[in-house]
């Protein structure tokens, strides 16, 4: 295939995940800003959002304050950021449009729906009530969108590069949301400071839809060393780090299968799910946590960049 | 102005032969059924995704054509007509650009203006002594013809660079098999829905000698901002047959090759639905991004054939338009089938008086226009715009054509306050093979919407129509 066209399918598949995942953080905020200080503590969440949507420089030279107004807006609306929620249907719909022929109607017919449906949201989300229903709508398209490519496409490499982009993003918005949380996740040694911290962890585990699947898993009381477990290491978790790379590892091998070679993508995302498969929590905590996500960003990203040299341009 | 003819209705009203059924059927249907099949006609256009963009117009906005659901018919003598001056047409266009860009027999002859030629912007000079696969130039020609009487057909325009609406064509058809499955029963209606496969085996046809046996073609699209894109991508789709912008191509060692997952491709025949000018930014228009560097040092290697070549433009340009009838003479020595509209050369001096003097009565076009834009109809037009044309006119005569306004002939067409008649053309589309000439049957044909209107441009307020041609 062309390979314009496999680009344009993972950016596509890649916008549309973003979306839903700023969705997820905007939801989550709201829901942490709602509880009395006591219970979250005195840190501005929505300038935490800001940072975890990755994005601080261009919020910061745009706007006074990280409120409540100001940051929905940037992230869900704001024509200037290039990764607001709107950016991102229309990026991921111009990149439809470019491959139209590639796209089952299914697939089309979300994502232009979406994006019509966008048109009807002038510039601002009045009340709790209005974004509320606009971050649900959102986190609804990027089902029916998701679920259109899993249900209609034929399982070629038109697929699989749907997929990467879609892995390649979760990846790093996990890894994100680690990144600026970890110090709420790092193993307690002080005398246990009371529960101020629960309603963060909830707050994570949420923003990857992952409370109920929690308690599924460990059976106890949210522990933050077990949150950081499922997050990276549980390959059950589907949008746990570990659970990204084998899905990367087994579409870059299926593009392999077919084209007859492998390449310096499959090696490096071999090479990370390797790590991820071998390492152990507590071993991630001595090394340091940080710096841990720090490297999987990194690594992520070079991935990125090495799918994007072999097949893409 | 005389009256126009009428394709459904003899002067006293009855229906003509290839007409009756319809007129039967137009006579007894409900008006609000025909409004109810028309809506949901627009609601399948709408959720197809059929648009076009126009140019001008605040972002790249996207908008319907406007369709009409009563089809325009031909009978099988009256398109066998049409077909036999369509091949006559095309063989002798492609005769004639052979000769214009090798020996130029026709302008030692004396037949044609040389200056009209070498001074015309769209001759290529790049073209001159190359040779094209085949010898053909013009692969896919889309004439646009307009009907005056029962006999006479004449050629409003020949369309030979990178004639567009044949996606209208076939989705014109689908639709009416859908909404109007019993007036088909009533019908024996000759189908288009193989012009795909015509127009594929043309291309493949027309393949370098150093092509494979089985060779790749693709077609080349300026982008998704351009007018036609979605008949691009609605022909790449139906040819199965990669739609390719001008970054997925790039030339190595005088071959051209496509960016894919695996590796470089090499392409043989593009389909090209880019202007000469945005071709090749080494040999033509340096600032064009759309192109594909060194393409034409390909093409002059003999790599790659550009489905239509390039430099057609000389073949359909205005101003040699009206010299139509002597290259079909000359290349052909036959009488031409289809007859051209009568003409005045405004760069001659008798002929420029006279426009002058009429510009009332006449249609006057810019030799270099088209979609209707830049021109003046002047029983439509007010005191002061034909003052204003005249001057312009008068400041560079060399630029217009002068034409008798039309009586186009009209078909029934439902408006506001029912079915009324309305004036239409025809564009056909002419395939030519290495084999063969391949013409489906009918063609677009495009209808002005507005009571009197001669436009006919989907640009200017047109709509579309499905062209029943019977077997009989």
């Amino acid at each position: 295939m062309l390979s314009r066209t496999a680009d344009s399918l993972f950016w596509l598949s890649r916008y549309v995940e973003r979306a839903e995942y700023l969705a997820r953080i905007l939801e989550g905020t709201m829901r942490l800003t709602t509880l009395p200080l006591a219970y979250v503590g005195t840190t501005n969440e929505w300038k935490t959002a800001v940072a975890t949507a990755g994005n601080v420089n261009l919020f910061e030279a745009n706007y006074a304050e990280a409120n409540e107004e100001n940051v929905v807006h940037f992230l869900a609306l704001s024509a200037e950021n290039p990764s607001s929620i709107r950016n991102c249907f229309e990026t991921a719909r111009a990149n439809a449009r470019a491959v139209r022929t590639a796209l089952t109607a299914e697939m089309w017919e979300a994502i232009n729906g979406a994006w019509l449906e966008l048109q009807r949201y002038g510039n601002g989300l009045g009340t709790r009530e209005e974004i509320t229903r606009f971050l649900r709508w959102v986190q609804e398209t990027s089902l029916r969108f998701d679920g259109s490519a899993y249900r209609t496409m034929l399982r070629n490499d038109s697929y699989w590069f749907t997929r990467l982009g879609l892995y390649v993003e979760r990846a790093d918005n996990t890894a994100r949301i680690l990144d600026v949380k970890y110090h709420l996740l790092l193993p307690n040694l002080e005398p246990v400071g009371g529960s101020l911290d629960y309603f963060q962890w909830a707050a994570i585990l949420r923003s990857v839809s992952a409370l109920t699947a929690y308690h599924w898993v460990y059976r106890e009381k949210v522990q933050p060393w077990l949150i950081a477990d499922l997050l990276i290491l549980n390959p059950q978790m589907p949008r746990s780090l570990a659970s990204c790379y084998e899905n990367l590892v087994r579409y870059l091998d299926e593009i392999a299968g077919i084209y007859g070679r492998q390449g310096p993508a499959q090696r490096h995302a071999r090479a990370i799910y390797t790590r991820l498969e071998s390492s152990r929590m507590e071993e991630i905590f001595q090394h340091g946590l940080h710096e841990f996500i720090n490297e999987f960003i990194a690594d992520n990203n070079n991935l990125g960049a090495a799918i994007s040299q072999q097949y893409l341009m | 102005m005389t009256i126009a003819f009428n394709e459904m209705k003899e002067l006293d009203g009855r229906p003509r032969p290839a007409y009756a059924e319809l007129s039967a059927w137009l006579a007894q249907v409900p008006p609000d059924v025909l409004e109810f099949r028309r809506q949901e006609a627009e609601l399948l256009f709408r959720r197809i995704g059929i648009t076009f963009a126009v140019y001008g117009e605040a972002e790249a906005q996207e908008r319907l054509i406007p369709f009409d659901v009563i089809p325009r018919i031909l009978s099988a003598a009256e398109w066998n007509l049409v077909r036999r001056g369509l091949e006559q047409r095309v063989k002798a266009i492609n005769q004639y650009l052979k000769d214009i860009y090798t020996g130029r027999d026709i302008l030692k002859a004396g037949v044609i203006p040389e200056d009209l030629v070498f001074q015309n912007p769209v001759f290529r000079p790049e073209m001159n002594g190359q040779k094209v696969p085949h010898d053909i130039y013009v692969h896919i020609a889309g004439i646009d013809i307009v009907r005056i009487d029962a006999d006479t057909f004449y050629v409003l325009e020949d369309n030979t660079r990178t004639p567009s609406g044949v996606s209208y064509m076939l989705e014109n058809r689908e639709i009416m098999l859908r909404l109007f499955p019993e007036l088909f029963s009533r019908h024996h209606v000759a189908p288009v829905e193989n012009y795909p496969d015509e127009l594929l085996a043309t291309l493949n046809s027309v393949a370098p000698h150093t092509a494979a046996t089985d060779p790749t073609v693709v077609l080349l699209t300026p982008g998704v901002y351009n007018s036609a894109y979605y008949e691009h991508s609605f022909l790449a789709d139906k040819l199965g047959v990669e739609l390719v912008e001008g970054r997925d191509l790039f030339v190595k060692g005088e071959f051209v090759y496509m960016r894919t997952t695996e590796g470089p491709k090499r392409v043989d025949v593009i389909y090209r639905r880019i202007d000469d000018d945005f071709l090749d930014p080494l040999a033509f228009r340096p600032d064009s991004t759309l192109g594909v560097p060194g393409l034409m040092s390909a093409y002059q290697a003999g790599n790659i054939t550009l489905a239509n070549a390039v430099g057609t433009g000389i073949s359909d340009d205005k101003a040699i338009y009206s010299y139509m009838p002597q290259i079909v003479k000359f290349y052909l020595a036959e009488e031409p089938i289809l007859k051209n509209v009568p003409t005045w050369r405004c760069r001659e001096k008798e002929h420029l008086s006279y426009v002058s003097d009429h510009l009332a009565e006449l249609v006057v076009k810019e030799v270099h226009g088209s979609g209707g834009y830049g021109m003046l109809i002047g029983p439509a037009a007010s005191t002061t715009q034909i003052a204003e044309f005249r001057a312009k006119l008068k400041s560079n005569p060399k630029n217009f054509v002068a034409q008798p306004t039309l009586a186009l002939s009209t078909c029934p067409t439902c408006v506001d306050a029912g079915v009324a008649p309305r004036h239409v053309d025809l564009r056909p589309f002419v395939l030519t093979g290495r084999d063969r000439i391949r013409i489906v049957p009918g063609g677009l044909t495009r209808v002005a919407l507005k009571a009197g209107s001669l436009v006919v441009n989907s640009s200017q307020g047109g709509g579309t129509k499905d062209t029943w041609v019977l077997d009989h």
